[in-house]
């Protein structure tokens, strides 16, 4: 006996939710290949749980169509379809012990007792929780409870498995380590897994694919190092990581390359995005500016505001002609004081330009 | 085949098809009908009466039956499902209760039926199981549609559900107050006559004022408005004595306050009234020490206003002591350090700080004592000599010799705008307050100790009152052994042998006491509707706060307005509606039963709402997602977390059950007798010792009972959340 995933595919067409007035999703449309780990990141409030709910069943969408595997399950309830979720507070029944929260799923939906017992044996093993059936939830710690919510949902080998922020109750250094368990599981398990999060160092850490949502609506997607490397837009680029957006002029496209002119004096090369020639943004990660203390030079320059030192790198805040620009310098030989005129520089990975000028 | 529809279509068919239509006489469960089973008039299934009596009007309905056969096979997706079970439930629906209410014992109800089809040969009686079965086979059929249609989540035990609660309250709540508006404008012949109505309710003896001028008595609207202004004024002052007695101040014995509060809930009402007889009536015993230390006779005094207001006061405070312990507690310390850090003094503090804050508090006991005092109807029955009140007009007007329904009618209709007003004041007031669960965030702080003169008139009020209620306890408790009170207070167990005596007979054990009849009668309707009145308060708990639908609201409202209703409204209104097909049921047991679930079912609602908040939603998604219908869900994940407040609506119901009065006087039968009715017959002979050893016994029974069901329901297994039963006590508070 061992736990074998079902994956199916999970497809929004046109999906949208209203509740009374308020837009909790507005008609988004995407889809999350079989076996593969998605990660919805977003603010709060933008819509991730909403969109985990609708894939789950517990909302109907108020227009469009939810497909798993390949059939429209939209108007089917959630104890109707083959997926799984692990809440964010866990939601254990407090009254069940271990054992009987893990076979809960099974013994509902008739699986025969020998069976269910094996399965749910079979779930503890794998979330490491053997020996642990006859106690309480609330006789665990709270990893030991999400490694109980975890194995709860897995002993049904959903064809999709839903998580909702199944961190945020964890301590830092407990969180790193809880992710890659379940990155592991889900990978050896060859698990679809939709996973909702607001940080996005995990989701950049975890994911397949990232969905970033913005105000009921998706902001980009893409495979975690595009999304770094190439936000869409400012929201984005802010979202991910921070960025600094200065403005900037295209002036001529060769190939899939583009020069584009900073503050009149610095050109860049970088990859166009089908963007004429004209006003444009650009978006520059704090780490990818360097910068030499020096008077006068041919780049830009810009004055030293603010310096600060936080251990593993220097924070700087430029005065500079193109707006206050912020550094994050993990190279550093020296401090360089406030006050000071530095030299600017960008270096070749961080930069990229804005498709939406929004 | 969709299981849920094809399962409801089946029962339809039983109910139709199989068993007898019409309410059997010797009721159902005496099996008698099975002598003229299948083809007699009386037992025959409604196919059968067709065929047989030629009794066509039900024949319609085997359209509505037939109708779902032809789409039981298809997918639930199908929209034609979906369309063929909304027509066939509605149609069936409507079929019922056209021809239920259009033929009835006298043949055609309405002349222009009559003029229309011709006069009927035939007239039919109240509906019985088959027609019970039927009407509820369409109901969750059309229920079954609507799911299908993918409304609530597609979701067909919720819906079910939903329709059921819906279509409870509309038989058994809304159809006898209609009923009562109907033959406000009725003689006593059912002819339409709405200048009666006109003349009953402007009518003297209901608002004239003749007291102020003349000696005579003002109309029974103003006594019954004056007594609950009294009453509520009262209680609320009291209640706020005990209230700051138990919070604010050193005072040692508070777990007899606690003990206090729940005595009003194991007393049947009029109990009180009775003690206060023994205490201050013609032959009591303060009556007798006036007349031995003054030398004159006090006669009647305590009848009328000043003793209904004493024993409706004793009756009361501890429920206003119940709602006001918490909104004292609930004032914020840190608005009190506040002040003080102002500067302000101890008094000044408590007047311009805690009062004001505790003001919207004091409003709603005000108003809780004010519904109570209203709708009591033992104690001005006992106490009220020429002091006519509402609720006991209408009982007169109904049993006494006056038999004049119309009258009762208008009484009850004012009655009821009374309650009604009162409780959408203390709604609009209130909100939903009261719903609010008690939040973990901790105020820190200490109250601020209570100013000396007022501490003094605390411990002046609430001590002196505390005392009298020892005494009448102990009234009650003893009074039932002592020959006959005020003349020869010899000891004796007199009156208990005559309610409670056994004796062996010839056929073994003969419970020979004059109580047991009403004594068993009383305990077994108890106990059967118990468990009714939890499972459905709960339900409609589960319902109002784990699920969103349209017209949630006015669900909520309708289930809490029995709360509002006064109880002898509900029972004039019963009668009135259930005195004649279609639904017959006065005389039987499940009138009473039905009765006294739609009257407490507010408190199993509020029990269950009290626990439902304070348990994570998250929990039953998890168990919908993991693949239970919501109907396992109920069973395995919220009934057992709601353990305590299954307990709560389970002692309250049955306590309820044992101590109500006012709508079961008027439901009693010869076969049916409870013990509160027949203890109020005995107290109108004057027969007090039998009438308040019984009570005794009664309060001791209960108190048996509620351990038991502690006892039996059991002990929770993670041990938190006491509150809920708590609360459900604290929102006790309820019309008698
Ligand atoms: N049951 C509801 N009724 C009304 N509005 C709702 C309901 N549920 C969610 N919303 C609204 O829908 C929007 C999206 O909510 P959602 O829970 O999906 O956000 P979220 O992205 O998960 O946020 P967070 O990161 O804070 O959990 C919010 O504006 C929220 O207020
Ligand atoms: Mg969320």
């Amino acid at each position: 006996m061992s736990i074998k995933g079902k994956a199916a595919a999970v497809r929004f067409d046109g999906v949208s939710k209203h509740y009374g007035p308020v837009v909790a999703v507005d008609r988004i449309s995407f889809e999350v290949q079989a076996g593969d780990l998605v990660t919805l990141l977003g603010p709060s409030g933008c819509g991730k749980t909403t969109t985990l709910r609708l894939i789950a069943g517990l909302e109907m969408p108020t227009a469009g169509s939810v497909f798993i595997g390949g059939d429209d399950v939209s108007r089917l309830p959630a104890s109707a379809r083959d997926v799984s979720m692990v809440f964010q507070s866990y939601a254990l029944f407090p009254h069940m012990t271990v054992f009987e929260n893990v076979s809960y799923g099974l013994s509902v939906s008739g699986v025969a007792k020998a069976e269910t017992r094996d399965r749910a044996e079979e779930g503890l093993k794998l979330v490491g929780l053997s020996g642990y059936g006859e106690r309480l939830p609330s006789e665990l710690s709270g990893g030991q409870q999400q490694r109980v919510a975890v194995a709860r949902a897995l002993v049904l080998e959903p064809t999709v498995l839903l998580f909702d922020e199944p961190l945020s109750n964890l301590d830092a250094k407990l969180r790193r380590r809880v992710r890659e368990e379940i990155r592991g599981l889900q990978q050896s398990l060859g698990l679809t897994t939709v996973y909702v999060t607001h940080d996005q160092e995990e989701a950049l850490a975890v994911s397949d694919r990232i969905i970033v949502m913005r105000n009921a609506e998706i902001a980009q997607e893409g495979v975690p190092n595009e999304l770094y490397e190439a936000p869409r837009d400012l929201f984005v680029a802010d979202f991910i990581g921070d960025a600094n957006v200065i403005d900037a002029e295209l002036v001529q496209r060769d190939g899939d390359y583009a020069t584009v002119r900073v503050g009149g004096r610095v050109d860049l090369r970088l990859p166009h995005r089908d963007l004429p020639a004209g006003p444009v943004k650009i978006a520059v990660r704090p780490e990818a500016i360097g910068l030499e203390a020096s008077e006068e030079g041919a780049g830009l320059t810009g004055t030293v505001t603010q310096s600060t030192y936080v251990g593993n790198h220097v924070e700087y805040t430029l005065d500079t002609g193109l707006g206050e620009i912020f550094v994050a310098d993990y190279q550093y030989d020296a401090l360089i004081p406030a006050g000071s005129r530095v030299q600017i520089a960008f270096r070749d990975r961080g930069v990229t330009l804005l498709e939406s000028q929004t | 085949m969709n299981r849920p529809a094809a399962l409801w279509l089946a029962v339809g068919w039983g109910g139709f098809a199989l068993l007898p239509w019409y309410g059997v006489e010797d009721g159902f469960w005496s099996f008698a009908w099975l002598f003229d089973y299948p083809a007699g008039a009386d037992a025959a299934p409604a196919l059968l009466q067709i065929l047989l009596f030629g009794r066509w009007w039900l024949a319609p309905m085997v359209l509505a039956l037939a109708a779902p056969l032809v789409v039981l096979w298809r997918q639930r997706s199908d929209p034609l499902f979906s369309t063929v079970l909304l027509a066939a439930g509605s149609f069936g629906t409507v079929c019922f209760l056209v021809q239920g209410f259009a033929i009835g014992l006298g043949g055609w109800e309405y002349a222009t039926l009559e003029a229309f089809f011709g006069p009927l040969a035939d007239r039919q009686f109240g509906m019985g199981y088959g027609a019970l079965l039927v009407s509820a086979s369409f109901l969750f059929l059309f229920a079954q549609g609507i799911a299908a249609r993918g409304a609530i989540n597609g979701d067909g035990f919720v819906i079910g559900s939903i329709a059921l609660v819906m279509a409870l309250v509309a038989a058994f709540i809304f159809f006898p107050v209609v009923r009562i508006l109907a033959s406000a404008f009725q003689d006593n012949d059912y002819n339409f006559v709405p200048y009666l109505f006109v003349e009953k309710l402007f009518s003297r003896d209901i608002w004239g004022v003749g007291c102020l001028t003349a000696n005579v008595n003002c109309g029974v609207a103003w006594n019954s408005l004056l007594m609950a202004i009294v009453v509520g004024v009262s209680t609320t002052v009291l209640g706020l004595a005990f209230a700051l007695l138990a919070t604010r101040t050193g005072f040692r014995a508070k777990r007899l306050l606690r003990l206090l509060s729940v005595l009003p809930i194991i007393t049947p009402p009029f109990v009180i009234g009775l003690a206060i007889i023994l205490l201050f009536g013609a032959s009591g015993t303060v009556t007798q020490a006036i007349e031995a230390i003054t030398g004159t006779t006090p006669g009647r005094y305590i009848y009328g206003l000043p003793g209904i207001w004493l024993a409706q006061t004793l009756a009361f405070t501890p429920i206003a002591f119940l709602v006001l312990i918490g909104v004292v507690e609930g004032v914020s310390p840190s608005m009190e350090e506040a002040s003080q850090t102002l500067r302000a003094s101890n008094w000044r503090t408590f007047t311009t700080v805690s009062l004001p804050l505790m003001r919207p508090g004091l409003a709603n006991a005000f108003l809780v004592g004010f519904i109570e005092s209203l709708a009591d109807f033992g104690n001005p029955l006992v106490l009220g000599g020429n002091f006519d009140v509402l609720s006991t007009s209408i009982f007169f007007a109904i049993v006494g010799a006056q038999n004049d329904q119309g009258r009762a009618a208008v009484l009850a209709i004012i009655l009821l705008a009374f309650t009604l007003t009162a409780f959408w004041a203390q709604h609009r007031w209130l909100g939903h307050k009261s719903y609010a669960t008690v939040t973990g965030k901790g105020d820190a702080g200490l109250h601020v100790a209570l100013p000396r003169r007022v501490t003094w008139l605390v411990y002046g009020s609430a001590l002196p009152w505390a005392g009298l209620t020892a005494v009448i306890y102990f009234m009650i408790m003893f009074g039932g052994f002592v020959e006959l009170w005020g003349r020869d207070h010899s000891l004796t167990l007199r009156h208990y042998i005559d309610a409670f005596s056994i004796t062996t007979g010839a056929g073994g054990l003969v419970w020979s006491g004059a109580a047991w009849n009403s004594f068993w009668t009383t305990i077994y309707i108890s106990l059967i509707s118990a468990p009714l009145t939890a499972a459905v308060g709960l339900l409609t708990a589960y319902l109002l706060i784990r699920q969103k639908f349209a017209g949630q609201e006015a669900f909520e409202f309708g289930t809490m307005l029995s709360f509002a209703i006064p109880g002898t409204v509900i029972g004039v209104g019963y009668i009135l509606a259930f005195n004649v097909p279609p639904i017959e049921l006065t005389g039987t047991g499940i009138i009473l039963v039905i009765c006294f679930i739609f009257r407490n079912m507010p408190v199993g609602v509020r029990a269950g709402i009290a626990a439902m908040t304070q348990i994570d939603k998250s929990l039953d998604e998890a168990s919908l997602t993991l693949g239970a219908s919501s109907f396992a869900t109920v069973r395995k994940v919220v009934l057992p977390l709601l353990r305590p407040a299954v307990i709560a609506a389970l002692v309250f119901s049955f306590v309820r059950a044992m101590t109500a009065i006012s709508a079961v006087i008027f439901l009693v039968s010869a076969n049916y007798d409870m013990a509160t009715s027949y203890i109020i017959g005995r107290v109108e002979n004057g027969d007090y010792g039998l009438s308040i050893a019984y009570s005794s016994v009664l309060i001791v029974v209960m108190v048996v009972v509620i351990l038991l069901i502690q006892l039996v329901v059991g002990q929770r297994r993670i041990g938190r959340r006491d509150e809920a039963v708590n609360v459900a006590f604290g929102a006790g508070g309820a019309v008698g």
